[in-house]
């Protein structure tokens, strides 16, 4: 019988073929931890006696979370984790250096391997053909004490998609779509493996994406095979040499087969206070908006940005909007002033802020007032995520919400494309 | 083993940002005072006026959200006998397992606020005083017992040297 993606890397790593239900122990080849997880991690690691780690090169620890930090406990967390990257041999990725997902797909991640992490949005490297899934500091302190873990075999959704998007439209709305389809619990304890024609277009960027949101529907990985554009990103990166073919069997067993005709789905937005509660952008025009936010794991690379600066083209913020820019890494930054969109930006009325996750996960650098609302392309609304249970949070793409930051209302980024007259909308409920 | 307590009932997709607060970040590494803003954004009363022993109350999707552990751990470190809930998210469900607190999963609909419950885990009976009802639930994963009557993943390490589960 044949096997998904998650039972051939599972297989792969537990040394015998396994099948989806099966507890199985299995070797992982990356670890990794962020400011807001690795000091449990490192207690929970002392706890265990080991005075090594297995895999020193391949257990990362991220300063993203507080970065810069804005208060002395979490300066003084900060300390925990470099002493312990120098005392261990483990590698560092300091303030400015970026989100940990971004970095981990820029630099540390390859197709095939099993990479666990100390943050729900480790998912994000299943767009590499990696089963990447998020766990807590113990599991994190045993992975990198062992070099192994404990999973279930998840069983698997395949999400077949087909169609050309609409201009304006792309894969965070595709994912915003999905997740108000199946709900925020759809695939709990399940992976999602994406196929289909638009996913063999789609640039890693758009993968990404789809991936990183794979855990707002309940799943323990979002799996996409590799191919040509993923040996394109491979060899960008310089590690060709680690590229290797994922793909899942043909008569591989799935749990349930979802298709989606993307030409069908228009700008989506998530609105309060769960993801999946979905709704186009278009019905959506009287929610004024007071702050934007445009960056964070989810939709910070260069491509999203060149997006929003395609939108922003010869307009001005809205006076009475806050818009933020947070590119995923440091990498991105650069690009971003090289390519001119940093100026573009700052010139309309931007805020620019460090790369890092501040204000997507509530602890600095966009904190929300009072009954104020914000449009994100951030991967989660849940009340207080970001700071204030009194406050709003609307999820879209870039595209979405750089037109939104211009008319300081959430706005349908067709109109800008298109011209009003030619919005094609079509029923919510129709689209599968 | 019975547990005896008073149920506080929350609803539908209770996250870890209600449980744990990103607002309170600094808080991490001091747990005990982190624990005393527990479910804060779910019902800003809950952590100062709970008894030890009591339960906590959910309905689908509970723990929905982030990885961090410090969410079940403070649930454990004020003193919450058991999390009874519809359904759990995933990381959190793990998470809760590997530190040792309880969780329980079954029809909630028939606890309201306030109810004392009475808990036979080994049973998969909560008997519901206040309503003179009864609730079963089905044994936890033999994994799971293991890890928890071993105290946690960390001891359990400790214990046998590397994973003892399958």
């Amino acid at each position: 019988m044949g096997q998904t993606i998650a039972e051939k890397i599972l297989s792969a790593h537990a040394h015998k073929p396994v099948k989806a239900g099966e507890l199985v122990i299995a070797d992982v080849d990356v670890c990794m931890v962020q400011d807001g997880t690795g000091p449990l991690t490192v207690q929970e690691f002392k706890k265990l006696g080991k005075d090594r780690l297995a895999n020193p090169q391949k257990t990362i620890l991220f300063i993203d979370h507080a970065a810069p930090s804005p208060r002395k406990e979490l300066s003084n967390s900060h300390m925990v984790l470099r002493e312990f990257a120098k005392e261990y041999g483990a590698v560092l990725s300091d303030v400015g250096e970026g989100v940990c997902h971004q970095r981990l797909i820029e630099s540390f991640v390859y197709p095939g391997e099993i990479l666990v992490g100390a943050d729900s949005h480790t998912c994000t490297s299943g767009a590499l053909g990696a089963f990447a899934t998020g766990m807590g500091s113990t599991d994190i302190a045993v992975a990198m004490a062992l070099g192994k873990t404990w999973l279930k075999v998840p069983h698997t959704f395949k999400i077949f998609v087909e169609g050309d998007f609409q201009l304006g439209v792309n894969a965070k709305d595709l994912i915003l779509y999905l997740i108000g389809l199946i709900g925020a619990d759809g695939a709990t304890y399940k992976a999602l493996e994406f196929h289909g024609p638009t996913i063999k277009k789609m640039n890693m960027s758009d993968r990404f994406t789809l991936a990183n949101m794979a855990v707002e529907a309940g799943a323990k990985a979002g799996l996409f095979e590799t191919d040509g554009v993923t040996a394109g990103y491979m060899r960008k990166r310089g590690c060709f040499q680690n590229y290797v073919n994922i793909t899942a069997d043909e008569d591989a067993v799935y749990e349930r087969v979802i298709n989606i005709d993307v030409s069908k789905i228009e700008p989506m937005v998530s609105c309060p206070h769960t993801v999946d509660n979905t709704k186009p952008a278009a019905a959506l025009k009287d929610v004024k908006v007071n702050q934007v936010l445009i960056g964070t794991c989810t939709n910070g690379r260069i491509e999203d940005f060149r997006i929003a600066a395609r939108i922003l083209h010869g307009h001005k913020i809205h006076p009475d909007v806050r818009c933020l820019i947070t590119p995923a890494s440091r990498d991105v930054m650069l690009k971003l002033i090289e390519e001119g969109l940093l100026s573009a930006f700052v010139e309309a009325g931007a805020a620019i802020v460090t790369a890092g996750c501040g204000a997507c996960v509530g602890v600095h650098a966009g904190i929300l007032g009072d009954g104020e609302v914000c449009l994100s392309t951030q991967n989660r609304n849940f009340q207080g995520r970001m700071g204030n249970t009194a406050a709003d949070i609307y999820l879209a793409s870039p595209a979405t919400a750089m037109y939104s930051a211009i008319m300081g209302r959430i706005s349908d980024p067709r109109e800008v494309l298109y011209g009003s007259e030619t919005l094609r909308i079509y029923p919510h409920e129709k689209y599968i | 083993m019975i547990l005896k307590g008073k149920s506080w009932k929350f609803g539908d997709n209770i996250s870890t940002d209600h449980i744990a607060p990103g607002r309170l970040f600094h808080l991490r590494s001091n747990l005990p005072e982190f624990a005393k803003h527990v479910l804060e954004d779910a019902d800003p009363d809950f952590a100062s006026n709970m008894a030890k022993g009591d339960f906590v109350v959910g309905g689908n999707n509970f723990g929905l959200g982030s990885s961090r552990e410090h969410a079940p751990q403070i649930i454990k470190i004020a003193g919450v006998s058991a999390v009874i809930a519809k359904s759990f998210a995933r990381i959190f469900y793990r998470n809760a397992i590997n530190i040792g607190l309880l969780l329980i999963e079954c029809n909630t609909d028939k606890i309201d606020s306030g109810d004392e419950l009475e808990v036979d885990v080994k049973e998969g009976v909560i008997k519901n005083m206040t309503q003179n009802t009864v609730i079963q639930f089905s044994p936890l994963p033999d994994v799971m017992v293991k890890l928890l009557n071993e105290g946690g993943l960390i001891e359990h390490i400790k214990k046998h040297g590397d994973f003892q589960l399958v």
